[in-house]
């Protein structure tokens, strides 16, 4: 057996800029209550949402995270051909094959790294979070670009009143590198697969490829519904609301900080009413600042976080240096959490 | 010790209480948690899990949505606790 010379990479990895992208429409709630029987006070009541955006045509997958990597590789001050790999998480690329994650690295100007897509639905920040410290400290890379982006509004059914006020589209990245102490800290991640029925697609997208059409969906004007998310809204409250908080509590206790040492909590921006019953349920010490970007953004899935991120940092609610508690949790269902020292 | 239903009923209004701010003397068998006791549907799920610990039963997912008024989650917890 020959002998393998060992990978060699940075002792630690640290988030070492952040970037995002919203559409440039913001869709109030009025919009949405032309297909549903709702009121912008039962929406704002049930979800914290007034607005979100939605992207144009021109606003794609692959345009909004070239936008939002290059705020993320100026912010780094690195350049683009530094960069070793591209992760992007995303459920809204509608095509499932080449990785949109290879034209977004050609795009960026970023030669040849490793390039491919992760499906994590709302946890896939995390996951390609966890992935790049991976990727940095065995030497594999030496900057990894991650991206969470979706088009949400691509798979929202606008006539259905419990989920078609919920999603909005944005893209948000941050640049990942080398770090001389950890400033990211152990990932608590996992999945519930005996839960995948709980936030899903509504139909698969071979269900249109097959001859027999009888059994899909019909919108109101009957013509065939669009594959959409839905969700069993009360099951997922308990489980984000409830699980998650031992799972963020797990991510404390393994950083080896508690509640007191934490400047910033940004959880995935599902829903403001989870985001307030997770901070009732951790305990959170009143100094901490709450991301609640939800209440303008929606509900972006794999690109919440980093948008929510950067809007802190850009607002000055954080600042660099800050410690933060990062979640995502989603379809799959499928979680993460770790704690981070702020770009 | 399994609770009464004069305890269950007492500790489920010191739950509504905390969580919509209801005057605990509101809370009575006969009312409806959304239509009487501004109980909204994830409101309640935090009722759920409060009565859960408290009574050390389990109410799974599909369970709660036939919990439509104190006397249904009063009935269900008396049923449930021992079990």
């Amino acid at each position: 057996m020959s002998k393998i010379k060992p990978s060699k990479g940075a002792p630690y990895a640290r988030i070492m800029g952040v970037g995002g992208y919203r559409p440039t429409r913001v869709v109030p709630n009025e919009v949405i209550l032309e297909t549903i029987d709702s009121s912008d006070e039962w929406i704002r009541s049930r979800s914290g949402i007034a607005t979100r955006h939605w992207a144009s045509d021109e606003e794609t997958v692959a345009a909004m995270s070239v936008e939002a990597s290059g705020k993320a590789i100026a912010d780094a001050g690195i350049t683009p051909e530094q960069i070793g790999a591209v992760v992007v998480s995303t459920v809204s690329h509608f095509k499932q094959t080449p990785a949109i994650a290879t034209e977004i690295a050609d795009k960026i100007g970023a030669g040849k790294p490793a390039a491919f897509d992760i499906s994590a639905g709302c946890a896939g920040f995390g996951y390609g979070l966890t992935l790049a410290k991976g990727m940095i400290t065995d030497g594999s890379a030496e900057y990894v670009l991650v991206i969470g982006v979706e088009r949400l509004s691509d798979l929202t059914d606008l006539e259905d009143r419990a989920t078609a006020f919920l999603f909005g589209d944005g893209a948000g990245a941050v640049i990942v590198g080398p770090a001389t102490e950890p400033q990211i800290g152990p990932t608590i991640w996992g999945s519930e697969g005996d839960k995948s029925e709980t936030i899903k697609q509504t139909v698969a997208w071979n269900d249109f490829h097959v001859g027999d059409v009888s059994n899909l969906p019909l919108d109101s004007r009957g013509n065939i519904k669009f594959p959409a998310i839905t969700q069993e809204g009360q099951a997922v409250f308990r489980w984000a609301v409830f699980e998650m908080a031992k799972v963020a509590q797990q991510a404390l206790d393994a950083a080896g900080i508690t509640a007191d040492d934490l400047d910033v909590f940004i959880p995935h921006q599902a829903n403001e009413r989870i985001i307030d019953s997770m901070v009732k349920t951790l305990k959170l010490p009143e100094h901490v600042t709450v991301a609640r970007d939800v209440r303008t953004t929606g509900n972006t899935s794999a690109a919440s976080i980093p948008l929510a991120m950067e809007r802190l940092l850009a607002t000055g609610e954080a600042k660099s240096g800050d410690t933060a508690l990062v979640i995502g949790f989603g379809a799959g269902l499928v979680y993460a959490a770790t704690v981070v020292t702020l770009p | 010790m399994a609770a009464t239903q004069e305890e269950i009923v007492a500790g489920l209004a010191e739950i509504v209480n905390e969580i919509a701010g209801i005057p605990v003397e509101d809370v009575q068998l006969d009312k409806s948690f959304t239509d009487d006791l501004d109980v909204d549907s994830l409101s309640m799920v935090e009722v759920v899990v409060a009565a859960e610990e408290r009574f050390d039963v389990k109410i799974p997912d599909d369970d709660v949505k036939n919990l439509k008024t104190v006397g249904d989650a009063t009935s269900y917890i008396l049923k449930h606790q021992d079990a």
